[in-house]
């Protein structure tokens, strides 16, 4: 493993334990004790059982704070996340494992598509300089790039899903299916996500187109292309074989960079769309005021971003020598 | 490409995209002009705007008309004036977005100079600190902090500021780093000149447009998860913002009855006032890096990089 790869993942490692210890920190440090309120709300309408988890999620226990992180550190380690209130009695854990897996087909799904759609755009519109694809797409996804994601949502939820009634507009699939593996049911959620997804894409799409379109300039202006051009290679095979390839680095390592972003556009995108992924849950722990389910989506969040992030370097290393030195 | 008119390609613009005719200097004046007069206009809005509209809070009609001649952007699902929230939504929107993009800066500038500047340990510690934040997704992290402290500007304020600082932190740290080599900054540590002299006289002017741009893009930041907060309902759902006007719209279920004015005049806005703030930044991200501006005039290069990445803003 080259030092610059040890390096990101040492990094990615530190970004996980501050994590870990913040999520710890913040019920502890915070003004006004909100344990303390919220044992006073739940008091009576909360089982013994329930406030037990809660007083051990937030840390209202007595015991010297080395021994709480020791303990807290146990827990996590075993995957014990706390209580759930507003999903009360579901453990944090399993309510989150419920929302993953959408959140993880609707943002993955839309930041593939942004990405295979965006880097082709800016590579053709880089190889055709001033064409009418370089001149009209990224001026228009850089506007469309500047609405908030959640509102593109709103307004697509509004005119295509109840004006025009082309998509569904709520949940991730329709009443008359259930989830199983059947191909009504893959259906039935593909045409769910495709209005949430469209969105997602849309506002995510410039930055794709720009950051090929850069990469691929500088690539095209560089020798080893004027070389295939003047060998008299035919020009689809210097644009995938010598451009694309060698263009495709930056978008590559950014790639785990935006996984943060299209995951924060996509909590607020599920909102609009009760979509039942992690951004539905974090609104409801939001509204509810169920801290130990909001401490677990951001751990599970961060955690999965970072993880998302060292995949990619170690991608990159592998598909670049120059990472490697 | 050329003969694109200036005026009917302003939305070009946030791209920085170099174009390669002599025309590109006056295109690039009338992108920034257009950007100035964006947010200028919004910022007289914001000034003067709530003295002229009624109380946004006040209940003046029936629950969701729609636009008309009395209420020109129709009512919300209280019956209160939408063009009255408006307008009133965007002061403390404003507000808070500049503060925070003001303290974001100086947050990072100072971060980001000294590692720069005195190099060695400090700068490792406060690179590895820089690095670790901004690997750190920013919506769940800004979240998890604001549900914990009371809802309120200030607390949204704080919030903003302690995420956002990192990447200006990295790109003042990169320019410091560069400037600090150069035979003006050696020639004044050589005539005894303090380092404090040098920071604030030989260094400070040269960061002055870096800076600058780098206040834009922290304000469009700002802005951009300020909406989104509130949106969540973490914001004072008392108080009247853009947030606020967007929480209380899908609240009232604007989509589920049709009522397109309780959301569109905010969102457009917010799109509107990011759209003015990108042109000002980049016509800023020009002045302070002239290679970008000779690029243009010369034909196509690479593109500036955004100083801030506006990830917040999607969220």
């Amino acid at each position: 493993m080259s030092p610059h790869l040890g390096r990101r993942l040492g990094l990615y490692a530190l970004a996980a334990w501050f994590a870990l210890t913040l999520n710890f920190l913040l019920p502890r440090l915070m003004p006004g004790d909100p344990a303390q309120a919220l044992f006073a709300r739940f008091q009576g309408r909360l089982e013994p059982a329930a406030l037990e988890a809660l007083t051990v999620t937030l840390g209202l226990s007595d015991a010297p704070i080395a021994a709480q992180y020791g303990t807290y550190l146990g827990q996590l380690a075993r995957g014990e996340l706390g209580i759930s209130l507003v999903y009360f009695p579901s453990p944090v854990s399993e309510v989150i494992a419920g929302g993953l897996g959408w959140t993880l087909f609707l943002a993955g799904g839309a930041l593939v598509v942004a990405f295979v759609l965006g880097s082709a755009i800016g590579a053709v519109a880089a190889w055709r300089r001033g064409g009418w694809l370089d001149t009209i797409a990224p001026p228009l996804l850089s506007f469309l790039g500047a609405f908030p994601y959640f509102w593109l949502a709103m307004a697509a939820a509004w005119l295509l899903g109840f004006q025009l009634g082309w998509f569904p507009v709520r949940h991730a699939y329709g009443p008359e299916v259930n989830p199983s593996f059947t191909l009504a049911f893959a259906a039935s959620a593909v045409r769910h996500a495709l209005l949430p997804g469209a969105t997602m894409v849309l506002a995510s799409l410039g930055g794709w187109v720009l950051t090929m379109r850069n990469a691929m300039m500088g690539v095209l202006d560089d020798e080893p292309i004027r070389f295939a051009q003047a060998r008299g290679l035919p020009p689809g095979r210097v644009f995938f074989h010598y451009g694309i390839r060698n263009a495709l680095l930056p978008s590559l390592t950014s790639f785990g960079m935006a996984l943060g972003f299209v995951l924060s556009g996509a909590l607020l995108t599920e909102i609009v769309f009760a979509y039942p992924g992690q951004g539905y849950l974090l609104l409801q722990a939001v509204r509810g005021q169920d801290y130990p389910l909001l401490q677990g989506l951001f751990l599970t969040i961060t955690l999965a971003v970072l993880a998302a992030n060292a995949i990619v370097d170690v991608v990159v290393v592998l598909l670049d020598p120059r990472a490697r030195g | 490409m050329s003969a694109r008119t200036p005026t009917g390609t302003p939305i070009g613009t946030p791209t920085g995209m170099p174009t390669g005719t002599p025309t590109a200097p006056r295109r690039r004046d009338l992108r920034s002009a257009l950007g100035v007069a964006i947010v200028a206009g919004f910022a007289l809005l914001a000034l003067v705007g709530p003295l002229l509209v009624g109380d946004p809070t006040a209940y003046v009609g029936a629950p969701l008309e729609p636009p008309s001649a009395a209420f020109w952007f129709g009512t919300t699902g209280q019956g209160q004036d939408v063009f009255a929230q408006t307008v009133v939504g965007a002061r403390s929107t404003l507000l808070v977005g500049a503060i925070v993009g003001f303290a974001v800066v100086l947050v990072g500038a100072v971060v980001g100079a000294t590692a720069a500047f005195f190099g060695g340990i400090v700068d490792s510690v406060l690179s590895l600190v820089v690095n670790v934040s901004l690997v750190m997704p920013g919506l769940p992290l800004i979240v998890v902090i604001a549900a914990f402290l009371p809802p309120g500007p200030v607390t949204m304020a704080v919030v903003l500021a302690l995420t956002g600082w990192p990447w200006h932190a990295r790109v003042v740290r990169a320019q410091v780093a560069s400037l600090r080599r150069r035979d003006f900054v050696a020639a004044a540590q050589i005539s005894g000149e303090s380092a404090w002299r040098i920071v604030l006289v030989e260094l400070l002017p040269n960061l002055a447009a870096l800076l600058g741009s780098s206040f834009i893009g922290a304000t469009l930041y700002a802005v951009g998860a300020q909406v989104g907060l509130e949106f969540l309902g973490l914001g004072d759902l008392s108080a009247v913002t853009w947030g606020t006007n967007l929480y209380w719209a899908t609240n009232d279920s604007a989509l589920l009855t049709g009522s397109w004015w309780t959301f569109v005049p905010t969102g457009l806005g917010v799109a509107t006032l990011g759209f003015g703030l990108a042109l000002l930044g980049f016509a800023l991200d020009e002045r302070a890096n002239p290679r970008l501006a000779a690029r243009a005039a010369t034909g196509p290069g690479p593109q500036p990089t955004p100083v801030c990445r506006d990830g917040a803003t999607h969220a």
